[in-house]
């Protein structure tokens, strides 16, 4: 059932594909044969109870494990076993479970850290070329202050990172990932531990986001949020893809009823 | 002792403090900004006083060179030789967990120490060696020692406006972001293994600097300089003292730590002779007594990193 459902959802426009991945901790299989697509401009859930995969499967696409078998696909080039920084050059960008901010960097640093191949970022330049580092230094500052802006944080954008609240270091995370130019966003529980007020807001910055052409993959725990803002949905079981479809077709799927949805 | 002698003291303790100022820098890039835990200053020192003696002094029968090469040139290769073993170490290190840098740094520095110790056809073993030409001796008509405090300068502030330049730039940026986090600096796509090792080089080739100009000031250097104590230890106080993550820190611990051992070696020199390896120890007590205090009294060191004074005042208030 699931493999034909992979077939009918395979797409010619699939921005990231996973083909057959495997990842194993000693004895313990974390990932087992696992293939799924995400296609271009679409908000895709990845869902399933907690020790499924989920997370593994993350840092698999996004190079933080290197798989032990099967291949991953951005824009058609393989990407597995490529170093994290190198598939964020590709154009993909992830979140973590738990917010990591730099706790002892102000938010503005916090983003203008992001960019990539910034001048500055050579030693040489910023001994021999400072007026170079210093007019992308400029851009760099008044596009991380509209970021903050454009999450509501630029009042903060002077305060240590670490001492934002929970909600306000998920809203600093995807202003992170708005300042990579990102192709494909990973966001792992963004929700996770945010009010409902900010969660709206949350909601309101994806989609926003997805307007100007991002696709986002979501491991989300909140129903709401993924029901509300998610197709397709992918749902995990024990390291394997159980099934995929619309947000319809998984709420009345007797399998992920019984593993993760409950009555 | 009388004024002239007083002054005398004075000028020769800032050449030291110097010297400990550079060795200080070089720390605070790679730990006071990316966490890179090197406990083997004492060797990066000890390649750039080696290269700079083996280089500049006059052939000699019982061992390698030397070769009557120039001041400068001398620590110009002194500086480059010791970034490149810092180079070599940090190929098999830098990929792994922090403690592995810090097991091999603390090892390469002693097999540094005890091949130069050992091997006496390369600088002539415990003897050491002796007669390392002072830099523009001949040029100098003042108090020498006068000049090269004020060469010492040249270089503290010359090394101090380098990395402070550099730190405050992007560059800086992305160290203190992988000082903070690796993972979440990776993700942001920094090629963390790249900038790890910039940091590593570059701190160590101003030991290797601090090495050369120790050489060329005292004229004589033996393995027991390079001892891990005096040569290792004790710049990690003084980063840690006068404030990891901060130049001026750094400095300022070179001056206040120095300042400190050198009280403590007065006060070892007129105690009964019976009581002198006792009064050694004292030294190292009174130094550990001291950093206790700072970092009970002031955790983030005299002159510490702002963010990390503002999160204790926000525990405090909470």
């Amino acid at each position: 059932m699931a493999l034909e459902m992979n077939v009918e959802m395979k797409n010619s426009d699939d921005l990231l594909k996973v083909e057959g991945i495997c990842k194993s901790f000693g004895k313990m299989l974390a990932v087992n044969q696992c293939s799924l697509e995400v296609s271009k401009g679409t908000i895709t859930a990845l869902i399933g109870p907690n020790g499924a995969g989920k997370t593994t499967l993350f840092n698999l696409i996004s190079g933080f494990h290197k798989p032990d078998t099967g291949k991953v696909f951005l824009k058609g080039d393989r990407i597995d076993g490529l170093r994290p920084d190198k598939i964020f050059h590709k154009g993909l960008i992830r979140t973590f479970q738990i917010s990591r901010e730099l706790e002892k960097m102000t938010l503005l640093e916090n983003l203008m850290l992001v960019p990539g191949q910034q001048e500055g970022e050579i030693i040489w330049n910023a001994w021999f070329r400072p007026w170079r580092v210093r007019a992308q230094e400029k851009q760099v500052k008044e596009r991380a202050l509209e970021t903050l802006r454009f999450v509501e944080l630029f009042h903060l954008k002077d305060e240590y990172a670490g001492n934002l609240s929970t909600g306000q270091k998920r809203l600093l995370e995807i202003a992170r990932t708005m300042m990579a130019d990102p192709e494909i966003v990973l966001l792992d529980e963004p929700g996770a531990g945010v009010n409902p007020t900010l969660m709206n807001k949350l909601i309101g910055y994806i989609h926003q986001l997805n307007g100007r052409g991002i696709t986002f993959l979501i491991v989300e725990h909140n129903m709401e949020l993924v029901m509300t803002i998610c197709d397709p949905i992918i749902v995990m079981n024990a390291g394997s893809i159980l099934t995929q479809g619309t947000p319809p077709q998984i709420r009345n799927d007797e399998r992920v009823i019984n593993a993760y949805l409950g009555d | 002792m009388d004024l002239s002698g007083l002054f005398s003291y004075f000028v020769f303790f800032l050449v030291i403090v110097s010297v400990y100022g550079l060795l200080s820098l070089g720390l605070n890039i790679q730990w006071g900004y990316t966490k890179l835990f090197n406990i083997g200053i004492a060797g990066f020192f000890a390649v750039g006083a080696y290269t700079s003696a083996i280089l500049t002094t006059p052939p000699a029968m019982d061992r390698v060179g030397g070769f009557n090469m120039p001041f400068l040139p001398a620590l110009v290769i002194a500086v480059l030789l010791s970034g490149f073993i810092a180079f070599l170490i940090g190929i098999p290190t830098l990929k792994l967990k922090e403690d592995y840098l810090a097991i091999a740094t603390i090892g390469i520095a002693e097999t540094i120490r005890l091949f130069f110790n050992n091997e006496a056809w390369l600088a002539n073993g415990v003897r050491g060696v002796s007669g390392i030409p002072r830099p523009f001796q001949h040029y100098i008509t003042f108090n020498y020692n006068l000049f090269y405090l004020l060469l010492m300068v040249v270089f503290v502030i010359g090394v101090y406006l380098a990395i402070e330049k550099a730190l405050k730039s992007p560059w800086g940026r992305v160290l203190k972001a992988i000082g903070e986090d690796e993972t979440v600096t990776q993700a942001m796509g920094k090629n963390i293994i790249r900038y790890k090792m910039e940091s590593l080089v570059l701190g160590s080739m101003i030991m290797g600097m601090a090495g050369s100009l120790y050489a060329h000031f005292i004229q004589f250097i033996s393995p027991e300089v390079f001892v891990p104590m005096s040569a290792t230890f004790l710049v990690w106080v003084m980063l840690i003292a006068g404030g990891s993550g901060s130049n001026k820190g750094a400095l300022l611990g070179a001056l206040v730590i120095w300042g400190l051992w050198s009280l403590t070696d007065l006060i070892t020199n007129v105690v009964p002779v019976d009581y002198a390896v006792k009064a050694g120890a004292f030294r190292v007590i009174a130094i550990a007594i001291f950093l206790e205090v700072i970092l009970l009294v002031r955790p983030q060191g005299i002159l510490g990193e702002k963010s990390v004074m503002k999160a204790a005042k926000k525990q405090e208030q909470e």
